[in-house]
């Protein structure tokens, strides 16, 4: 099982190129929100490309009260 | 559709009509491309009686007070009719609000029950407020075999063997408690009546029919109280299907039109822009000449739908889109924030009707609603029938406040006279939203004259519910506002909230309280976060009792500042 550092890194490095920004602008304690400008339904998009990259599922209820990428790897980590 | 002038409450005629069609399809609960439930009017009630007979078994009496915290599935309408059969009051509460908000809410409900999914549950039970939860009887569903339910039941196993007793119910007896607001400490807990409900059904049904076959597409949570009533109460007394996607991603939306060959959904604006957002990509994808003729077509289907829609013609016309969307769609009701007429516009050109309609909790929820006789982008439509609309003291452009009375009208605001007096003024519903009536009587929307902000996922945002969040930061007071209070615009998009600040030293504002600041706002949901600040020297304005004078702070800060002075955070 890879470790939450790992996990975390490759959610940044994903949503670096799904949204076109450079990977070393992104950190773990970043907001998505803010830091991507996203909007929720644009949340939801990233959330179906980290399914398909880590091979789970994730209920959209997962992303409730979570806007920073260090608690989404850990949802997704619980999830591994 | 069933007669709701004959009937007193939504237990009664929900109950008629699970006997009605016993046979139709009356719920699909679909997950992503997953079936997880399809019920028949009479397994509906097969599902239901059972809970509503455990109910009365565990002191359910009429006027019990039941909430529901769930995301959008079969349960929830299972559980609100086991509710009504029993003559309970409903109390449908946010899923999406914070555990603490939702005990806060519980709490100042009095719910005596309570029923919520497991991952909603695990969350409140740790929240530090738990112990405070006073609901005696709780039902979890969707709880893994081994968790630990602190006391709850589950709400599968939790079923009577015998025969439930139907609890009748007056019209004028409150039928659910719904929250518009006040988690910050003035909790706005809305009281509808069954009349209410029913003559809201009356009133959309006339302009929007249901029947059996027609399928709605509910992505909504049925706490919202468009989706209750578009979402559950229309299509039950019609006899028609609601198919429950436990999703909102566009991809899986996309495919439930299809595959469940929808005739009516609702959303809110954003989804709607989404939509448009993928097709415009999609159009803007294909080969020149696909290009212009796909563009002669719509311009061909503008033409021919100018005074009125016809939904023939624009489906044969622009087949490939109309197939989209399933083929069998006869309109999308969007409400709850403010949708750009170019939006509404471009579905309306491609034959999509898109039902604009604008309402509130208070007003029983939509006030008015594009009839399309004809189709106006500019405006929200005509009141439906059976309420009247006025704007009180309008300026000279014919701007003023809009106000509503109806059968639809709440009855008041729960343990809130004072709330309900300054709401309801001599029988009107002030709205608070400002508005003109044009000379063929549609309403249009220009602003608000309230505090308070809207956001495009439909989210209404009041200020002093987000103070909560901010107390103890080390500043001598603040306040915070919607930009559009304080400056009033004649808009309703781009709404933003800013936060005052008063510091103990007068203007120099210490740079740790505006990092702690920053730093409570970006734990804030999204849609509630403040876009900046103003720095003010002066002491707040306060009531005897010390609360802050809104109003006449807003109105000195107006006199000395401008939008310029908000700096971001």
């Amino acid at each position: 099982m890879p470790t939450l550092e790992k996990t975390t890194d490759e959610i940044l490095a994903l949503a670096a190129v799904h949204f076109k920004v450079s990977r070393a602008e992104l950190k773990p304690e970043d907001d998505f929100y803010k830091k991507l400008g996203l909007n929720s339904l644009q949340t939801l998009d990233l959330l179906t490309r980290l399914e398909q990259h880590f091979q789970i599922e994730l209920p959209d209820y997962e992303l409730q009260g979570v806007s920073d990428f260090r608690t989404l790897a850990e949802r997704i980590h619980a999830r591994l | 559709m069933l007669d709701l002038s004959k009937y007193n409450s939504l237990g009664e005629a929900l109950r008629v009509a699970l006997d009605r069609w016993p046979n139709e399809i009356c719920l699909i609960e679909a997950d992503r491309d997953r079936e997880n439930a399809r019920f028949t009017y009479r397994q509906f009630k097969e599902a239901a009686l059972p809970l509503a007979r455990a109910l009365q078994d565990a002191g359910f009496k009429s006027s019990t007070r039941a909430a529901i915290i769930m995301t959008n599935q079969s349960k929830w309408l299972i559980s609100a009719y086991a509710i009504f059969f029993c003559g309970g009051v409903l109390v449908p509460l946010d899923y999406k609000l914070t555990p603490g908000e939702q005990l806060q809410l519980l709490a100042h409900s009095h719910a005596e029950f309570l029923i919520v999914e497991y991952h909603l549950w695990r969350a409140i039970t740790q929240d530090p407020a738990f112990s405070s939860l006073a609901a005696r009887v709780i039902l979890v569903t969707e709880a893994p075999a081994n968790a630990d339910l602190h006391g709850a039941h589950r709400w599968k196993h939790f079923r009577g063997t015998l025969e439930p007793s139907f609890v009748p119910r007056a019209r004028n007896d409150a039928a659910c408690i719904v929250y518009s607001s006040g988690t910050g400490g003035n909790p706005k807990g809305c009281v509808l009546t069954h009349e209410n409900y029913l003559e809201q059904c009356i009133a959309l049904t006339s302009l929007y029919p249901f029947w059996p076959g027609v399928r709605y597409l509910s992505i909504l949570p049925t706490n919202h109280a468009i989706d209750f009533m578009v979402g559950f109460i229309g299509p039950f007394t019609c006899g028609a299907t609601v198919v429950h996607l436990r999703t909102l991603r566009p991809e899986y939306i996309r495919k439930a039109f299809t595959r469940y060959k929808i005739t009516y959904m609702s959303l809110v604006p954003m989804v709607l822009k989404n939509l448009e957002r993928g097709l415009r990509d999609r159009f803007a994808a294909l080969p020149l000449s696909r290009r212009k003729m796909l563009n002669a077509l719509i311009a061909a289907n503008r033409a021919l739908t100018r005074r009125r829609p016809h939904l023939g013609i624009s489906r044969a016309l622009l087949g490939q889109v109309h197939a989209a969307f399933g083929g069998e769609l006869r309109a999308l009701f969007v409400g709850g924030a403010f949708t750009e007429p170019a939006t509404l516009q471009f579905f309306y050109d491609l034959g999509i009707l898109v039902g604009n309609g604008y309402g509130c909790t208070e007003a029983g929820t939509v006030i008015t609603v594009n009839d399309f006789r004809p189709f106006r982008a500019d405006t929200v439509g005509k009141p439906l029938p059976g309420i009247e609309v006025k704007i009180v003291n309008p300026d000279s452009d014919g701007v003023g406040e809009v106000a509503t009375r109806s059968k639809m009208v709440m009855s008041h605001y729960l343990d809130a006279p004072e709330m309900t007096s300054e709401a309801i003024v001599s029988g009107w519903l002030m709205t608070g939203d400002l508005g003109r009536l044009d000379s063929s009587g549609h309403l249009q929307l220009f602003g608000r004259k309230k505090n308070m902000i809207v956001t495009e996922e439909g989210k209404n945002i009041y200020p002093e519910d987000i103070e909560n969040a901010l107390e103890g930061v080390a500043v001598k007071e603040f306040c915070i506002f919607a930009t559009n209070y304080l400056w009033p615009a004649r808009t309703m998009v781009g709404e933003k909230l800013v936060i005052v600040l008063h510091s103990e030293s007068g203007n120099s504002l210490d740079s740790a309280a505006v990092s702690e600041i920053s730093e409570r706002n970006r734990r804030l949901l999204n849609y509630k976060r403040l876009s900046g600040y103003l720095v003010w020297d002066r002491d707040f304005p306060r009531t005897a009792s010390l609360k802050i004078k809104r109003g006449e702070l807003a109105e000195m800060i107006r006199q000395t500042l401008t939008r310029d002075a908000v700096i971001p955070l």
